[in-house]
């Protein structure tokens, strides 16, 4: 069995090589098969995971955060009233419950509206909604932004229905993503420009994978901003609007 | 209006989608659209009542309105009668019975595909078990070729899948050569890039072109970014081999992609005018998956794997080189559990091989829904046992991007050893120069070649 595991140089080379990438490589072998210790190991990634998914966002704290950075905080819940509904109906994900009482006498004229989602990862959102919006708030002076919006088992499209009830005219919504193996915390937020009755997917931006080991808050302001102001000018999002902020970072072909 | 009776008690069912859609066996997403059989009686009355319905309905009597969806145009306008001709006479049910009889071959299916609408495969397989569905996708043949042969007899290819969550090129190029040493790649070489942004792109391909002519490995490589951005990189001479895009089986759904057919076919031709296949011109990557058309609130009350079904009319207009139906990634309001995404994995590789597409099957699951690894381990064995193109190669079976399980290196090999397949003829010589095959003819790399190091900028 041991003329099939890398030999002691490679394990050198393959432990490099796993600076450069969360990605499971250069992994023991038995024949073909796993070796023990990393099929173990994935086995319990898995269960984490799993455990993840079932934990619940503290909205108090978060909102306790967000108050530090002087900002107005709404808190209302989607249609879902449980965990295990927001699984498995996505629409009532999409709907507010009664919240609109709790908007409407926030409705004015802005230019964005943040809402901020546990999604499928309440660790991403408790984690990176705050500082993300610490770094994208310097970013856009002179924007309208409206009060953050946190909201308990909201799917992206919730943002559609908090925009139009605010009266705001780009929906930013920061929400977890499904937690990964390796990344049970990213974070994932999808710009809409003027959300409607036909809003699609085909019509907002998404910069997905936000948190410190992945889109850094920094990188993902940056391109959050570029987006935002892209889409006011051109007064759309979407397919439409292509990211081209690489282009302004690392130049272009 | 369709009818059948069981015991004292007559079921009816309004139209032709109804009685598909109460036909299907249970899953969450039909169960989301309101559409599912209110009771296991019902559903195997509408299996009864659909196993008895003659072919020719499906030409009569369409799920999605053909005057407001170009999807169900060009099923109905690209029919093939004369192919038809040899079924034309069978019900549903006797279908089933044609395909499954011994005097089928590959070689008769698929000249009767083009005859076969997606309606009338997704009705098969309504009525169908998972040994049937896979016994009679067993028997297709479709045999695809850009650099390299995928789809022949014995043979099982991998689409290496080096995801990178911020698109980091070392870190992708350590996942690609961890690949190469496990065998996989002859599929493709495609990354799913985190932005959809037209530099990164074009620095992707220009780097997964590097590799490929350096190592001068016989295969095509992919980044997976929206078909919009790759026609437009294709304009500013960016290396692409295959176009990709996601598509469903509605118009309504496709434009919720940002897509129609018009587009595609442009694609198609703007990737054709490169001429950068060696042994054919199969240049389309399509990836589908149940639920997208319902996700995009696009579905028309028809159920999901019907219009999973009718997304393979949309590919096989574009002579695809890989078709991959992405079976678990949507998430369990789509597909529940183990049970549920096997079977629609099984479904959705007899429909595509049945239709006349190169099927490969991205056998995974995320971590928000009823799976594990011995689902993932059971449906891989089955979709190579029933004759798959290509399955995923992701590192360990963790995209450490889109967050979900997949199959791995490890899990390909090992189905290549248990069922005696091979990988694309080009490619296995390719394995072969480069030492990584033992005296047993099996992948077995004992250490690392020197020249691969070569991959490593930095690194080694």
């Amino acid at each position: 069995m041991s003329g099939d595991l890398p030999d002691a140089p490679d394990d050198s080379l393959w432990a490099s090589l796993r600076r450069l990438t969360a990605a499971r490589i250069g992994l023991q072998r038995s024949g073909a098969s796993l070796a023990t210790a990393p099929l173990l190991a994935f086995r319990l990634a898995h269960a984490q995971a799993r455990d993840a998914v079932h934990a619940e966002l503290d909205m108090a704290k978060l909102t306790n955060e967000l108050g530090d950075l002087g900002v107005a905080v709404l808190n209302v819940d989607s249609a879902a009233t449980d965990k295990q509904t927001y699984l498995m109906r996505p629409d009532l994900g999409r709907q507010l419950s009664s919240s609109e009482s709790t908007l409407a006498p926030h409705a004015g004229d802005y230019d964005a509206v943040f809402v901020v989602s546990d999604g499928l990862s309440a660790l991403a959102t408790q984690s990176h909604a705050a500082p993300l919006i610490t770094q994208i708030l310097p970013a856009i002076k002179g924007w309208r932004i409206a009060p953050v919006v946190i909201v308990r088992h909201g799917r992206v499209a919730i943002g559609d229905a908090i925009a139009r009830a605010l009266g705001a005219a780009c929906a930013v919504v920061l929400i977890g993503e499904r937690p990964g193996l390796s990344a049970p915390d990213s974070m994932g937020a999808y710009m809409t420009w003027q959300p409607g009755e036909h809003t699609s997917d085909a019509d907002r931006n998404c910069i997905s994978n936000i948190r410190p080991a992945g889109v850094g808050y920094a990188d993902a302001a940056f391109k959050l901003a570029h987006l935002l102001n892209a889409m006011r000018k051109r007064g759309v999002s979407g397919v439409a609007l292509k990211d081209d902020s690489d282009r302004l970072q690392i130049g272009g072909p | 209006m369709y009818a059948a009776t069981v015991g004292a008690r007559r079921y009816v069912f309004a139209d032709l989608k109804t009685l598909m859609a109460k036909a299907t066996p249970a899953r969450s997403g039909d169960a989301l659209a309101g559409l599912v059989a209110e009771t296991g009686e019902e559903r195997v009355a509408a299996q009864f009542a659909l196993a008895d319905l003659p072919l020719s309905t499906f030409l009569n009597e369409v799920v999605v309105p053909y005057e407001s969806d170009e999807v169900t145009r060009l099923i109905i306008d690209s029919h093939d009668v004369r192919a038809f001709s040899a079924v034309s006479h069978l019900t549903v049910g006797g279908l089933r019975d044609y395909l499954l009889a011994d005097e089928r071959t590959a070689e008769g299916l698929a000249a009767l595909a083009p005859g076969l609408t997606p309606e009338m495969a997704a009705a098969i397989s309504k009525i169908s078990r998972l040994q049937d569905l896979m016994v009679m996708a067993a028997k297709c043949s479709v045999v695809t070729k850009f650099r390299n042969t995928i789809g022949l007899p014995g043979r099982l290819a991998v689409r290496l899948q080096p995801n990178h969550p911020t698109d980091d090129a070392r870190g992708i190029a350590a996942s690609i050569l961890d690949g190469l040493l496990l065998g996989a790649g002859d599929a493709v070489i495609g990354i799913n890039p985190a932005t959809d942004s037209p530099e990164r792109t074009h620095a992707l391909l220009s780097m997964l072109d590097e590799i490929r002519s350096k190592f001068e490995i016989p295969t095509q490589s992919c980044v997976l970014a929206h078909v919009t951005t790759t026609l437009d990189l294709i304009r500013q001479g960016s290396p692409v081999d295959l176009t990709f895009q996601s598509i469903a089986g509605t118009q309504a759904a496709n434009k919720s992609f940002g897509i129609d057919l018009a587009l595609l076919k442009e694609a198609h031709h703007a990737t054709l005018s490169l001429k950068r296949g060696s042994v054919g011109d199969n240049v389309m990557y399509f990836e589908t998956g149940q639920g997208s058309a319902l996700s995009a609130n696009a579905h028309h009350g028809v159920d999901q794997q019907t219009l999973e079904a009718r997304a393979y009319a949309v590919a096989r207009q574009f002579r695809p080189l890989l078709v991959n139906t992405v079976v678990g990634f949507i998430g369990p309001e789509y597909l529940y559990d183990g049970k549920q995404i096997t079977r629609a994995g099984l479904e959705d590789h007899f429909c595509g091989k049945l239709l006349g597409l190169p099927m490969g099957v991205d056998v995974c699951y995320t971590n928000h829904a009823e799976a594990d690894q011995d689902d993932a381990d059971a449906l891989l064995a089955l979709l190579t046992a029933a004759g798959v193109n290509f399955v995923m190669g992701v590192p360990g079976a963790d995209d450490v991007m889109l967050g979900y399980q997949s199959t791995s290196f490890h899990d390909a090999l090992a189905m290549r050893d248990l069922l005696h397949k091979k990988p694309a003829p080009e490619f296995e010589a390719w394995l072969q120069r480069q030492g990584l095959v033992d005296t047993s003819n099996r992948i077995r790399p004992q250490t690392m070649p020197s020249h691969f190091r070569a991959l490593l900028p930095g690194a080694a």
